[in-house]
Formats: C-alpha cells, sequence, structure tokens
C-alpha cells in the first residue's frame, strides 16, 4: 500500500495537528497551516483527525497511486486531476492502482490537504507526525517530500466497504461532499489586541483597521509579511522575548508587520499589534502572495465562543460522515 | 493583592507576568511556577512556555466548552490558589547545581576566539579562564530548539556581533555577541563570535526531554582538550 511521488511540487510536507509540549523546549509546534482542512480532509477518509495529511502548496506534486485507495482532498482548489480528469475536493474519491494525481494551476487558495484513508504510515517525532524542516524530524526524515520518495499506507477498511466494484474508471468520486463553511474569498481577518496594541499611534492603529494589506512574496510556513500603511511606534521601546503564537501579529522596527504562522519561532521579541483569532487563520492560509487582507478587531470572548462553535460543526459533519462512511456510501 | 499579573493573549492562552526586569529573583520564581504547573497536572494544561519575565500558559479551551468566555478567569483563579499557597517557598531559591558543558577552545573550534582577546585587551587564555568562571543563568530557550538565553557573562570578554554574519554556523559551537554568551544546539547561520565547541547535543529530539537546558537551570564551562572532545563527541 503505497504512494510513489513522481514530481515534488513546490513544498509538500506531512502535518497533523502539531508537536505538543515542547515549546519550553524552543521547539516549534508545527502543524497544518489551514488546520480546519486538515482535519476535514482526515474526516472525509474516514481517518481520526490527529492523523497526518499531505500540505501541498501552490504548485502540487505529482502522484503515483501503486495500489487502490480513498484520498481526500480539502483547502485551496489546485485543480486536482486524475489521469487527466479533474477531481473534486471535499468529498472522498476513490483512486484506482496506477492512476496518477497531478495538479494544475490554483484556482482558489493556496495549500491543498491530502488525506489517504488509513492513514500515511510515518512514526511520530516528539509526539507528532510534522515535518519541521530546520530541525529535520517529523515527516519523511524531517523534510519536504522528493522525487522517488515512496510514503507508505496502512490498510483501510474503507476501501473494503466502499462500493466501486462494478466500474473500471481510475478515479471515483462520492456524490455527495461537503460544504466548507470558510470561504477562501472572505479576506477580513478578525484580530484580537496583541499587548502592545497601545503601544502604536493612533494613526496607525486606525490605518490597521481600515486599510488593506498586501501578502508580500516573501511569505511562507514560518511566517506572512504583509505591506500596508507603516504601522509606527509612539515612542521607541524595547520589549523582552516572550511566548509568541500561531496569528501573532509583530511589527519590526521599520513598520511592516509580519504574521506569525504555524512554523513561527516560540519566542519572539517585536511589539505585538494583534492576534489573528483562530477560526479565521484558515483565511491566511488560503492567501496567496499578491492578494490582500483587512484587519477587523473583536474581543477574545468572542473568539472564544467562535472557537467553540467551529468545533461543534466539526463534530457534527464528522457525524454525518462516518453515516454515510459505514453505509459504504462512496 | 495578586501574585502575578495575567494577560489573555488568544483564545487559549495566557501570560502570567511576575515582573517587568530580568533578575535572579524573577527567574527563581518563574522556576518554581513551572515546577508547581509540572506538579499540579490541570486537566485544562496543554504546555507553557517560559519566558524573561513571565509564562505564556496554553489551554485546551474545549475543557471550559459550557463556558468559554470565563476560561481565562478560572484559570487565573486556580493559579492564584497554589501561587498563595506555596508563598513560603517562593523565599527560597529553587536553584541546582549549575549543569556543566565541556568546551573544546582550540583554534579549529573557536575561530574568533583572536578577535574577542584582542577586542577586549586579554590573552586567549584569559579570554577561556573568565568565560569558564561565570555561572549563566538560564533565563529561557527560544530562537531555535534548544538555544539557551544565558546571562550573567562578564563584560571583560564582551564583544559585538560579526559585522558579516556565518552562513553556517556549526551545531554545538560556543559564542559571544555583546555581554550574552550561548551555545547554538542545530548548524544554523549566525552573527556570534564562536569562541569554540561543545561535544555535547543541547538537542536531542531522540532524548526525553529533547533539550539539555530548560529555563531556571544554570550553566558552567569547563575545558577540554580536542582529544576529549573527539572522546565525548564518539560517545
Amino acid at each position: 500500500m503505497s504512494l510513489k511521488i513522481l514530481q515534488s511540487g513546490l513544498l509538500s510536507t506531512i502535518q497533523d495537528n502539531g508537536r505538543f509540549g515542547f515549546q519550553k523546549y524552543g521547539v516549534i509546534k508545527s502543524g497544518a497551516m489551514d488546520p480546519y482542512a486538515h482535519r476535514l480532509a482526515n474526516i472525509l477518509a474516514g481517518n481520526p483527525e490527529d492523523e497526518a495529511t499531505l500540505e501541498m502548496t501552490l504548485l502540487g506534486p505529482s502522484i503515483e497511486f501503486t495500489e487502490d485507495h480513498i484520498i481526500a482532498l480539502t483547502g485551496g482548489n489546485l485543480s486536482p486531476k486524475v489521469n487527466g480528469q479533474p477531481i473534486p475536493l471535499w468529498r472522498p474519491v476513490f483512486v484506482r492502482a496506477g492512476a496518477k494525481l497531478e495538479f494544475g494551476a490554483p484556482v482558489s487558495g493556496c495549500r491543498t490537504y491530502m488525506a489517504v484513508s488509513g492513514g500515511y504510515e510515518l512514526e511520530p517525532e516528539l509526539g507528532s507526525r510534522s515535518t519541521y524542516l530546520k530541525a529535520g524530524i517529523g515527516g519523511v526524515n524531517g523534510r519536504a517530500l522528493k522525487e522517488n520518495d515512496d510514503l507508505k499506507i496502512r490498510k483501510s477498511d474503507l476501501l473494503d466497504k466502499a462500493a466501486i466494484k462494478n466500474s473500471e474508471a481510475k478515479a471515483i468520486a462520492a456524490s455527495w461532499y461537503m460544504k466548507p463553511d470558510y470561504t477562501v474569498i472572505n479576506k477580513t481577518v478578525r484580530y484580537i489586541e496583541g499587548r502592545e496594541y497601545d503601544w502604536f499611534t493612533e494613526d496607525s492603529r486606525s490605518g490597521f483597521n481600515t486599510e488593506e494589506f498586501t501578502l508580500t512574496s516573501q511569505s511562507d510556513r514560518m511566517g506572512y509579511r504583509i505591506e500596508g500603511p507603516v504601522l509606527a511606534l509612539k515612542e521607541k521601546r524595547e520589549l523582552l522575548s516572550e511566548a509568541v503564537g500561531f496569528g501573532t501579529i509583530q511589527v519590526p522596527a521599520g513598520g511592516q508587520p509580519i504574521i506569525l504562522m504555524a512554523d513561527h519561532q516560540t519566542t519572539g521579541g517585536y511589539p505585538k499589534m494583534g492576534q489573528v483569532i483562530t477560526v479565521d487563520l484558515p483565511h491566511l492560509a488560503q492567501l496567496k502572495p499578491g492578494e490582500k487582507i483587512k484587519f477587523e478587531k473583536t474581543t477574545v470572548e468572542e473568539a472564544q465562543k467562535l472557537f467553540v462553535q467551529r468545533k461543534k460543526e466539526i463534530d457534527f459533519i464528522r457525524s454525518m460522515v462516518k453515516d454515510k462512511i459505514d453505509k459504504g456510501v462512496l | 493583592m495578586k501574585r502575578a499579573a495575567y494577560y489573555p493573549i488568544s483564545e487559549q492562552a495566557m501570560l502570567v507576568e511576575f515582573g517587568q526586569e530580568i533578575s535572579e529573583e524573577l527567574r527563581n520564581k518563574i522556576r518554581l511556577f513551572t515546577d508547581l504547573l509540572d506538579q499540579q497536572n490541570f486537566p485544562w494544561l496543554v504546555e507553557y512556555i517560559p519566558a524573561f519575565t513571565n509564562v505564556t500558559i496554553i489551554f485546551d479551551l474545549l475543557y471550559f466548552k459550557e463556558n468559554p468566555g470565563q476560561s481565562h478567569e478560572r484559570i487565573q483563579e486556580e493559579i492564584e490558589n497554589i501561587l498563595s499557597s506555596t508563598e513560603q517557598e517562593t523565599l527560597k531559591s529553587p536553584d541546582s547545581e549549575p549543569v556543566k558543558i565541556p568546551v573544546c577552545y582550540d583554534e579549529e573550534f573557536g575561530m574568533d576566539l583572536d578577535e574577542v582577546a584582542n577586542y577586549n585587551g586579554l590573552s586567549k587564555e584569559e579570554v577561556i579562564t573568565l568565560h569558564t568562571e561565570g555561572i549563566y543563568p538560564v533565563y529561557m530557550i527560544g530562537f531555535s530548539p534548544g538555544f539557551p538565553y544565558l546571562g550573567g557573562m562578564t563584560g571583560k570578554i564582551a564583544a559585538p556581533r560579526k559585522e558579516k554574519p556565518r552562513p553556517k554556523i556549526p551545531a554545538g559551537s560556543v559564542g559571544i555577541a555583546g555581554t550574552q554568551t550561548g551555545v547554538y544546539p542545530l548548524e544554523t547561520p549566525g552573527g556570534w563570535q564562536i569562541i569554540g565547541r561543545t561535544p555535547l547535543s543541547l538537542f536531542d529530539p531522540a532524548k526525553e526531554p529533547p533539550a539539555l537546558l530548560k529555563a531556571g537551570d544554570s550553566v558552567q564551562f569547563y575545558r577540554i582538550s580536542k582529544e576529549e572532545y573527539n572522546r565525548l563527541k564518539e560517545s
């Protein structure tokens, strides 16, 4: 049971929900940039939510299936095709042995997640399968996928259940699908005030809250550099390094913010304008360089309410999908 | 009166601040607090990240899902409880013996030892003696896995960063930057003045815990020969 990587794509890495408990040792959390798409890919493939998925960026890889598999693709639409035929996202898809999965132009979003029913057979390192490139741990030997990699897949019960025996097609998509509740068209990102919010001039704060910012090409899994009105401090002040998080908006001396993303360092010493709320991180993850975003302030309480609500939605989706899968409805 | 200041910094994080300035006293307080957290096994605690003057607590919001808006308040109460019940102990220093780190200061490893010596008008031997005399408190681990932010270096061997950072500094390199000293756990680019190298791994994912040091420890360097370096490196 395996997948063969024919071409690596721009940056294809194994990710899961992240590495917990080691930040005090300077070991970053990592994990999927779009945790929502990552979770749903697993749910649609009948996997536990902490199973690893393959995160693919802008230019997807080319993958040969050496056995029959059921996969689910979620997140950004990078024009997935099996043997030249487009296949849909947000639903389970049966892919036959010998078929080739490729990607084309990015239609919307920036990152696609692929879960394979049964899960990637990889040993966790420090409690997680997430690839941490800098330290060389997790995923496939701590690195991005490359040509000729062989990804072993665990056996899946789903494959036996799925009613696909009467067809010769290389890929069969489920007739049902889930409609993601987040949309990559929404480019307003909500945030809560950072610890140093009041250090910024009134003009800077007002600019931050009303004007557009553009994602620059200097953006990766560690952080997004965004360009917009210059954000200045009322007076120069020194700050001791302290913990930062996925979504922390920090502002170096130049006045152009950096939003810390999944591979951010555990600590940082720049003033923090804000913290993007967790339910809006997927919007950021799917943003492409050159695209614009705006920021809207909210409260911790509101962010927490939305977080719990999102969790309930995911639970609901899981129970619906499980029902379908148990009946063998592919 | 509250024993710390509390800042809800995200849905699932609370920053607990014990002061504003770096000090030995504060470092001990933070060490004691994280020891308490380790003992308590709070069901909502995911992990914590100590820094110079504060500790950030990451918690599981779903533990409070019936009333998420009150999670920060409830955590604050629980923390105040453990802090107040251990008031006496904060007077005692929880500090233990420094972690001894062997360093080979030979020219092959200490590429910038000359520069540091010249800058301070000292001999290389004097720099090594001063560097190995110091006991350096670990304030926090950050920047990269296992990287300790050390304090307490004498100004006598302080030296500015290299004008041109090196693209590659080998793992284990011991350096000086301004009045700071430290060890690079992984091969990285860097601008520190490199004065030696340790054969020890400061970060090893196969070990539990994966880092040699933690916030609250202290460090002392001792000099070893090239032969001993090689022997320790192999073992």
